[in-house]
């Protein structure tokens, strides 16, 4: 019995060592291909002159001249921003707020949880639909207003080239901050009852409870909750395509919908993917760094 | 390199339906987007009368983008080296794929059925790469239209259709005093750029919307006409209601049907959304042409793929002359509202819009007035058709001044080229 157990042990360790490299294998190449190939054969076309086609002849950075050259593109680039910036930040501050209510052992938790949280079972789609009609101002909030006798109000964000932007906002906060309050509440159930116990016979108050003791804990759920939301508003598309269709004229347009304009629309497969770098490029130099700097604290 | 391609053409193939083979007189597979009511009707027309000659019919529709998603399979199949037999595909787009040199000539047939005698010559010449046909018209729509409502307009006291913009602009005025949106409009970029083309015709005439719009000739898009143009678009976004943004074509048709608004400036599809409704021409509502005595065209028309084997060569072959037959259009137009490609077919069924428009497209040839649509994708390639729709859109929407616009507009036009 001796030699055959001494000669299995080994096997079993070598298949429970390449067992899992083997079953992940395919999917890793797929992944490899389909994701990083196609980047790169994206980085290719962006420095040729495809036009209807793909075009595999090299042409330098012509592309790029002509994209950095078209207004379109600093519009997408600051709606992108403003769009990230308010999206998140509201979100979150939503999310947080939310949480810490719901966290005060309240009595129909369940019921209110599932209804803050239900806008996320919707597609964007749907979203900007109902959004288009509610902000339409003469169907929706400045109409009701008006019939109800004040006949001066104006809420025209939607078809104002200066605010239209702002109302994708509303609508993106209304999905996500749900969503944001159910990960920051699973992070304040995980917070260690005696830690909150320590600081009630230190002396904090609730506020300062939270403050300075729950919320730098729940550092790792910030990190994901804005991850999470950064990709949301990074590849938004769906829902400026259905509340505003990129207008009034392209005031709401967005990287998502210049590069598919440019790549579906008007056939210039090399402009579009410029812009695909291009955003690619923004996304690595702000998620990387962070990414960086938050997985290097929590090895600390 | 290659392994780009290869890599390409596998998920390409992924992405498309196998090619179907059956058939006694020849396979056409064709791919459109005509997916919704009166133009599935028109599509309908044709392949009957293709399997009325024993022919087998692969119908590959496309729903989607206004014709994108269509596109984009397009583009997937012929990388593959699978294209469809005919490709619902018109204007400069046909020039584009003709180079890439994935097109069939057809011009046998056309030579034997004398389509140069029928066509006319703009029309013609769009459908040929290098003097050979590679596609076929079905149809032709005209893009300066003006629909109106006869009985708001009498409540304005407006007593006729306007002929110059000045006349427009002084019925317009009537129309605001009593309440009335003077212009119906759905502020999408294209619809933006459709009014703008037919304001260009009215103001500088067809030799200025040629050289501006379709030549592309940059004196031509700064020269003091298009500042005119651009303050005459100026004024019309002054007609529109508040609530225009974003509204489909056919919502802004249904406010001059029901006398919300005076005016809308629309091809003549919008013509079937008045004859869907049950309402009679000259009675429930005009139609005349926008000032300038010109004719802008819009054309549908199916290209040619290179496909191979000769059942499929034959097909295409039997579809082309199909495609032009004086039946064929006269019945695929009446389904779809707009007028037979062919100037010699008889008019007999159509109403008094399309004989309108007939009447005038002779006149336009005659007088060398008829020019491509460039909102529709007639005159100029998408990637400059792009940047006019951009500025348009842009300039409708803010308070830009025309002198910037002019120059915004040429600055983009160069870049594009």
């Amino acid at each position: 019995m001796a030699p055959r157990t001494h000669s299995t042990v080994p096997l079993g360790q070598k298949i429970e060592l390449w067992l899992p490299r083997f079953v992940v294998s395919p999917l890793f190449a797929l992944s490899l291909f389909f994701v990083y190939g196609f980047i790169l054969w994206t980085v290719y076309i962006s420095f040729t002159k495809s036009g209807v086609m793909p075009n595999y002849s090299f042409e330098g950075l012509s592309q790029y001249e002509r994209l950095w050259a078209t207004p379109r593109l600093y519009v997408a680039l600051g709606n992108m921003f403003v769009f990230s910036a308010l999206f998140i930040g509201i979100s979150l501050a939503i999310g947080i707020f939310l949480a810490i209510l719901l966290d005060q052992r309240v009595r129909i938790e369940g019921v209110i949880r599932t209804i803050y949280l239900y806008p996320m079972a919707l597609s964007f789609i749907v979203t900007g639909t109902v959004w288009k009609w509610i902000l339409n101002p003469g169907l929706g909030i400045q109409n009701f207003v008006r019939k109800a006798g004040f006949e001066e109000f104006t809420f025209d964000w939607l078809v104002n080239s200066d605010y239209a932007i702002y109302t994708i906002v509303i609508a993106a906060v209304w999905q996500s901050s749900g969503y944001a309050m159910a990960l920051f509440l699973a992070g304040l159930r995980s917070v260690d009852d005696e830690i909150l116990k320590a600081a009630a016979i230190d002396g904090a108050g609730s506020f300062r409870t939270y403050f300075s003791v729950v919320l730098p804990i729940m550092r790792p759920v910030f990190l994901s909750t804005v991850i999470i939301l950064a990709h949301l508003a990074i590849k938004s598309f769906d829902l400026v395509i259905a509340l505003t269709g990129g207008g009034p004229g392209y005031a709401t347009a967005m990287p998502a919908t210049f590069m598919y304009s440019f790549a579906f629309q008007r056939s210039e497969l090399g402009v579009a993917a410029a812009s695909a770098v291009m955003m690619l490029a923004t996304v690595i130099a702000i998620v990387v760094p962070y990414l960086y700097s938050e997985l290097r604290g929590t090895k600390q | 390199m290659n392994i780009l391609k290869k890599a390409l053409m596998v998920s390409a193939t992924l992405t498309t339906i196998g090619p179907g083979f059956a058939g006694a007189e020849g396979t056409v597979e064709v791919l459109h987007w005509w997916t919704s009511g009166g133009e599935a009707k028109a599509v309908g027309e044709l392949k009957d009368a293709f399997e009325a000659q024993d022919g087998t019919w692969i119908d590959s529709p496309i729903a989607g983008g206004g014709g994108d998603a269509a596109m984009t399979a397009l583009r997937a199949r012929v990388i593959a080296g699978n294209p469809p037999t005919a490709v619902q595909l018109k204007g400069p787009g046909i020039q584009e794929w003709a180079r890439e040199g994935v097109l069939n000539s057809v011009d046998a047939v056309a030579q034997s059925e004398n389509w140069d005698a029928v066509l006319p010559p703009v029309l013609a010449d769009i459908m040929k790469y290098e003097g050979a046909y590679v596609a076929a018209p079905v149809n032709i729509h005209r893009v300066d239209w003006m629909w109106a409502n006869p009985k708001a307009l009498e409540a304005a006291g407006v007593t006729q259709m306007p002929t110059t913009w000045d006349e427009f602009n002084a019925a317009a005025d009537k129309l605001m005093a009593v309440g009335i949106v003077p212009l119906a409009h759905g502020g999408q970029p294209w619809q933006d750029a459709t009014v703008f083309e037919d304001v260009v015709l009215g103001i500088g005439g067809a030799d200025l919307f040629r050289k501006a719009l379709v030549e592309l000739d940059q004196d031509a898009l700064q020269s003091d006409m298009m500042i005119a143009a651009f303050d005459q678009l100026r004024k019309m976004r002054g007609y529109v209601d508040d609530n225009f943004s974003g509204r489909d074509w056919n919502l802004a048709t249904g406010m001059v049907m029901r006398g919300e608004a005076g005016f809308q400036i629309m091809g003549d599809w919008a013509k079937g959304e008045f004859l869907a409704a049950g309402k009679v021409p000259g009675v429930d509502f005009l139609c005349a042409p926008t000032p300038g005595n010109g004719f802008v065209l819009n054309s549908d028309s199916f290209t040619f793929f290179q496909v191979e084997g000769e059942e499929n060569i034959a097909g295409q072959q039997v579809l082309a002359g199909l495609i032009m037959s004086p039946e064929f259009q006269e019945t695929f137009n009446l389904a779809k509202g707009s007028i037979p490609a062919r100037t010699d077919v008889s008019l007999e069924s159509f109403d008094a819009c399309a004989l309108r428009s007939h009447e005038d497209l002779l006149a336009a040839i005659e007088n060398d007035a008829l020019v491509p649509s460039m909102a529709h994708e007639m005159a100029i390639p998408r990637s400059i058709r792009g940047e006019f729709i951009d500025l348009v859109t842009n300039f409708f929407n803010s308070d830009m001044s025309s002198e910037e616009a002019v120059q915004s507009l040429a600055a983009a036009v160069a870049r594009a080229q």
